[in-house]
């Protein structure tokens, strides 16, 4: 052959635009005939697919169809690929003898890494011993490996968000708003005469989700009550999950985890409640049912 | 003997005027083929016409709406069980937002100025239609929050979703919760009646308590050596403006993480 392999891309080009190829496709096609013409493969799409289909037994005759649309798009998007996609413009002769001859370079185009175009790969290598071109590609998406399907995961039950979260979601919403909006047209936030700093009331309380350190005062120095125990009590909140290292998640594998918080838990709602309801004039000891009806909404 | 099958009715042609409803009814289906409402409603959308229930739109109705697509397109089944999480994550935030909007409209009314800020509050519960109302669901919404933040702290423990790869998110969230008892504990102040201003005076004694910097902490929190004019603005200010930007922020890699960290934990 004297032609170049660039005068091979001018000719295809030129073929493929007279056939009234679009141009990307006509493009793609000159391209991939120039990259055969350096490899010093038959130029010639029809041929190039006779040669593979010769080596090749015939399979997957059902698939040709579809992936023929398929190598297409990868030839507009895959910046050098020596597969051609055969269409219908071929010689029908070609098309009649060697329906394999689609699926194999389709296979091919459709450029999958793994596993897709290996048949393909192993029929032109036994063909003549000719390694596939390398190919270049763009990189177009970054996939992390647990995205790709992999067969050995047991796949997770799961249900549409939609509807079946939102709608529970959209009750949820609208139970909270109404338990809001009665609790808010019986009872009325609190509100006293004006602030005065030279008044102090008695009993003078924090916000009850403090109350659990104030009562903590009774028992405690004030450094210990005020600072020591809520300092430990957020770093040990920080760091627990570097300090329980058990992996499971199941309840009876991690019982001493939960017993330990709930203890902490009972210790904080006892120590609120005592704080909120049981704790009168200076701070000591009454009932709840001995605080006037109108201070026990007052928080 | 087989009876004739009755022929199929031809439609009836329309005659006379027709009903205001079809009217209304194929000005609507005409409106909703129109670019303005297409252009609103993204495909998927249940108010598109033609609207199908199928896998695809399902996940259409996610993928296709900035809100909805704070969730995945599907979830672990267990995950949407009450019981599992009792929507406590979820009622948080849409507390968050309940109480932001009832905020803002308090806002309208409310001069963070020791000379007129008891005025305002006798106004706002007297004067301003709903100010009650508003001030009720706002009070209550924020006690409300605490607990179903901390509820929801106490949940995930319990179902061990700390535990790698959430253990970064754990820490978020303990932000989350201290950021949102100082939201609580800040706005407490604003009414500026004897129950504010005593509950402050008592919680911000714990500053005095630490060590070494203990007057120096005091003296941030307060503006000066004594809760006054200059604690209210402070407060004001770390109420409206300061917390609700950190919580925010917070909640936004929260939610991120979730996510990227796989969604809702467990099956047990």
């Amino acid at each position: 052959m004297a032609e170049s392999p660039d005068e091979v891309y001018e000719r295809v080009l030129a073929e493929e635009k007279d056939k009234g190829s679009s141009p990307p496709v006509a493009e793609a096609r000159a391209k991939a005939a120039r990259h055969r013409a350096r490899k010093g493969l038959p130029t010639d799409p029809a041929e190039a697919a006779k040669a593979e289909a010769a080596a090749k037994p015939a399979s997957d005759q059902a698939s040709a169809g579809e992936q023929e649309p398929k190598a297409e798009e990868a030839a507009e998007t895959t910046e050098e690929k020596p597969a051609e996609a055969p269409s219908e413009e071929k010689p029908a002769a070609a098309v009649a003898k060697t329906p394999a001859a689609q699926a194999a370079p389709a296979a091919q185009a459709e450029g999958a890494p793994k596993g897709r175009g290996a048949a393909a790969r192993a029929a032109r290598s036994a063909a003549g011993g000719q390694i596939a071109p390398e190919r270049m590609q763009r990189l177009l998406a970054v996939v992390k490996p647990e995205a790709i399907q992999r067969v050995e995961r047991e796949p997770i039950d799961r249900v549409n968000t939609w509807p079946h979260l939102m709608a529970a979601e959209a009750v949820a919403l609208l139970a909270v708003t109404v338990f809001l909006m009665l609790f808010s047209a019986f009872i009325n936030a609190p509100f006293r005469e004006m602030a005065n700093i030279n008044q102090t009331p008695n009993p003078s309380k924090a916000p009850w989700y403090f109350l659990g350190l104030q009562e903590l005062l009774r028992y405690f120095h004030p450094q210990v009550a005020g600072v020591l125990i809520p300092q430990w009590l957020i770093v040990g909140f920080f760091a627990t999950p570097y300090i329980d290292r058990n992996p499971s998640n199941k309840p009876n594998d991690r019982k001493l985890a939960i017993v330990m918080f709930t203890i902490y838990l009972m210790f904080f709602a006892v120590l609120t409640i005592v704080g909120s309801l049981f704790r009168g004039p200076g701070f000591n000891w009454i009932y709840p049912w001995q605080i006037p009806i109108v201070r026990i909404f007052e928080f | 003997m087989a009876t004739k099958a009755p022929e199929k009715k031809a439609p009836e042609k329309k005659t006379g005027f027709p009903k205001p409803g079809e009217i209304l009814g194929e000005q609507w289906d005409k409106f909703r083929e129109a670019q303005l409402w297409k252009s609103i409603f993204r495909p998927g959308s249940i108010f598109r016409k033609g609207h199908q229930d199928s896998p695809k739109s399902r996940a259409y109705v996610v993928m296709n709406n900035v809100l909805y697509h704070l969730h995945p397109v599907k979830v672990k089944r267990h995950g949407i069980k009450l019981s599992y999480t009792l929507c406590l994550g979820g009622l948080s935030f849409f507390l968050f937002i309940f109480l932001t909007i009832t905020g803002i409209f308090l806002m309208f009314f409310y001069r963070p100025s020791t000379e007129v800020v008891y005025a305002d509050m006798t106004a706002l519960h007297t004067q301003v239609a709903f100010g009650q109302l508003v001030r009720n669901l706002h009070r209550w919404g924020a006690h409300l929050m605490t607990v179903t933040v901390f509820l929801h702290m106490a949940r995930v423990f319990y179902t061990g979703a700390y535990k790698p790869p959430r253990e970064f998110n754990w820490i978020v969230g303990v932000i989350l919760l201290l950021v949102t008892v100082l939201l609580a504990f800040s706005g407490y102040l604003l009414p500026w009646d004897q129950l504010a201003i005593w509950a402050v005076t008592v919680g911000t004694q714990f500053a005095l308590e630490s060590p070494v910097v203990g007057r120096e902490a005091y003296f941030v929190f307060v503006g000066g050596g004594q809760i006054g004019a200059t604690t209210l603005i402070r407060w004001y200010t770390l109420h409206v403006l300061f917390l609700p930007f950190i919580i925010v922020l917070f909640m936004a890699v929260h939610f991120w993480r979730v996510r990227k960290d796989g969604g809702i934990s467990g099956p047990l």
